[in-house]
């Protein structure tokens, strides 16, 4: 009950802060009534920054009714700079979604091998402290130049910048299963291949999905980017394209729907670490 | 004893110290054990009990010597030897009827989900789990935990038991009950068990033969105490036995102070030929070793003094 009450306490306080932060945006970007006296002519061509003391910044009540616009016709596609806003972010998705698998499928298995054998652990670590500070985006050119093809690059920088996570908690997680469920497997005489199933995968799992989540964040971070270098569709493209409109507003919808996807594509990689974690 | 179902021939333990030297746990030693008997190893922490435990399992190898069971070295774990572990190591994603069920499907990989469980469902029932077989070990307590340890063991119908202080983490009622188990299961079943202990009482309720062991490094098994008391002992009243105290008093001595000066004051001591202590029992000579025995006789209370 004491949890309840916790939390709608937190919520409420929640809304009170929405309400503030959009109330004070509200009252900083509104007009201040006529600044200068000019012809009507020269005041309609100046715009209303001008005139009417507006900021050029736009208040959350134009975000809104712009928002409500996009989300009307989400999938529109008027040619390639003017495409609905669930097509760009599906783009984008879509291309996370690709360098992200294929990331898990290289880091799962060669985290696994990399932590059972102390040698290769110990081989492999000065390349794995080199390659994983590099910032995917550096990776940018040589994937242009050697892929040739900007949406596969893109992919590419995600794979890359995903890897590191998956591959780090995947090999930490295998090496510190604990000794004894090892010797569990050991005098039950579970072989190789079945004992790296049924003992180190569920003892690892928890660790493993923890890597996964940090890696979804951070490819969600790095997508925006790379798609501004590389153009032509996406979220990040959207937003550079935006801000050559000098569309504010687009801008600003772009930003917020960026964070409601991270914050989605998070909490499902939550679940499936709750799934997998077992109590002690 | 002429039976060897176990014998332990001149192992030794040796691990690479500081400065190119080597630290020795212990060396040459040398024991034996019949088939359905069940053995206490009782000794400070550090002589290398568990050690001896782990290379018996065949977790670990010995750096000299070898193990012989049933008539064959061993190399590397088996089935034949089952571990109940101090910490129970059950696996925490797996219920008590999952972590049975690992443990049957391992032993025997042809049988059929059902058959599976069913054989383990009946081991779950033995340890008195009947109904718990739904739950984690996360949501069982530490004596419940230790049961499941104890059904996964004998799930496999081992050819011997061994146990790394199976009870040393639970509370004394609890520990009792499951001595109880422990020891109706083990003679209902003939199982030879193997056990290290710190409890010495629980050594003379549980074994048939205690093994002393000195301080390391470089432990030696020092004597082989046989318990005096009858086979069908129960633990209420073990106190009750005449030499119940000449063998608790013999056992607390040896760790007080033998097992320190044990080694310095004994320089014949024959590693191949440990004495043999019977309690009570002047003059009977049982043949140890195959060889010639030596023998220390305590003399136990007059009955009188009991009465």
């Amino acid at each position: 009950m004491n949890n309840t009450s916790l939390r709608v306490r937190a919520g409420l306080v929640s809304i009170v802060l929405l309400a503030a932060f959009l109330g004070i945006w509200h009252i900083a970007t509104r007009s201040t009534g006529t600044t200068t006296t000019m012809s009507p002519e020269y005041a309609k061509l100046m715009g209303l920054t001008a005139t009417q003391g507006k900021s050029a910044m736009p208040g959350p009540l134009d975000v809104g009714a712009k928002l409500w616009e996009h989300l009307k016709r989400p999938f529109y596609d008027n040619g390639p700079n003017d495409k609905g806003l669930g097509i760009q972010l599906g783009y984008s998705i879509a291309r996370v979604g690709t360098g992200y698998l294929l990331a898990v499928l290289v880091a799962i298995p060669l985290g696994f091998l990399i932590g059972m054998s102390p040698l290769l652990s110990k081989a492999l670590d000065p390349f794995i402290q080199v390659l994983k500070p590099i910032s995917p985006l550096a990776w940018m050119p040589l994937a242009l130049y050697t892929i040739k093809d900007s949406s596969v690059s893109a992919i590419f920088v995600i794979f890359i910048c995903s890897i590191w996570p998956m591959l780090l908690n995947t090999v930490f997680g295998v090496a510190s299963v604990r000794k004894e469920w090892i010797n569990v497997a050991r005098t039950l005489e579970v072989g190789t291949i079945r004992r790296a199933f049924t003992v180190i995968l569920p003892a690892a799992a928890p660790t493993i999905l923890t890597g996964m989540r940090i890696s979804i964040g951070i490819a969600w971070l790095v997508i925006v980017a790379a798609e501004m270098l590389v153009g032509g569709t996406g979220i990040g493209y959207f937003v550079w394209n935006e801000w050559n409109n000098l569309s504010i507003t687009n801008v600003i919808i772009a930003i917020l729907l960026i964070g409601v996807v991270g914050m989605l594509l998070d909490q499902i990689l939550a679940r499936f670490t709750r799934m997998v974690t077992f109590p002690e | 004893m002429s039976d060897k179902f176990i014998s332990i021939e001149g192992i030794a333990k040796r691990y690479p110290g500081a400065g190119g030297a080597t630290t020795t746990i212990f060396e040459d030693l040398w024991l034996s054990m019949a088939r359905g008997e069940f053995a206490c190893v009782i000794g400070h922490s550090g002589c290398g009990k568990t050690t001896v435990l782990n290379i018996l399992a065949g977790l670990d190898a010995p750096s000299e010597g070898a193990v012989i069971v049933d008539g064959q070295a061993i190399s590397g774990t088996s089935l034949d030897r089952a571990v109940i572990f101090q910490s129970h190591a059950l696996l925490p994603w797996r219920t008590v009827l999952g972590n049975v069920a690992y443990a049957v499907s391992s032993k025997w990989r042809s049988w059929d989900r059902a058959k599976v469980r069913a054989h383990a469902q009946k081991f779950i029932d033995l340890v008195g789990l009947s109904g718990s077989e739904h739950k984690r070990p996360s949501e069982l307590s530490g004596g419940m935990k230790q049961r499941v340890g104890i059904a996964r063991a004998l799930s496999i119908t081992p050819k011997m038991m061994l146990m790394d202080e199976p009870f040393s983490a639970l509370d004394a009622l609890t520990r009792g009950t499951l001595q109880d188990e422990v020891r109706r299961i083990c003679l209902e079943t003939g199982q030879t068990a193997f056990m290290i202990t710190h409890d010495v009482d629980e050594a003379i309720y549980l074994a048939d033969k205690i093994f002393l062991m000195t301080n390391g490094p470089g432990a030696v098994l020092a004597e082989v105490v046989e318990n005096p008391l009858p086979r069908d002992r129960g633990r209420t009243d073990l106190h009750r036995h005449p030499l119940y105290y000449a063998l608790r008093n013999h056992i607390i001595d040896f760790l007080v102070t033998r097992s320190k000066t044990f080694v310095a004051e004994t320089p014949g001591h024959d590693p191949r030929n440990v004495p043999v202590v019977q309690i009570g029992k002047p003059g009977l000579s049982i043949a140890a070793n195959g060889e010639e025995q030596r023998q220390t006789w305590i003399p136990g209370p007059s009955p009188g003094l009991t009465a």
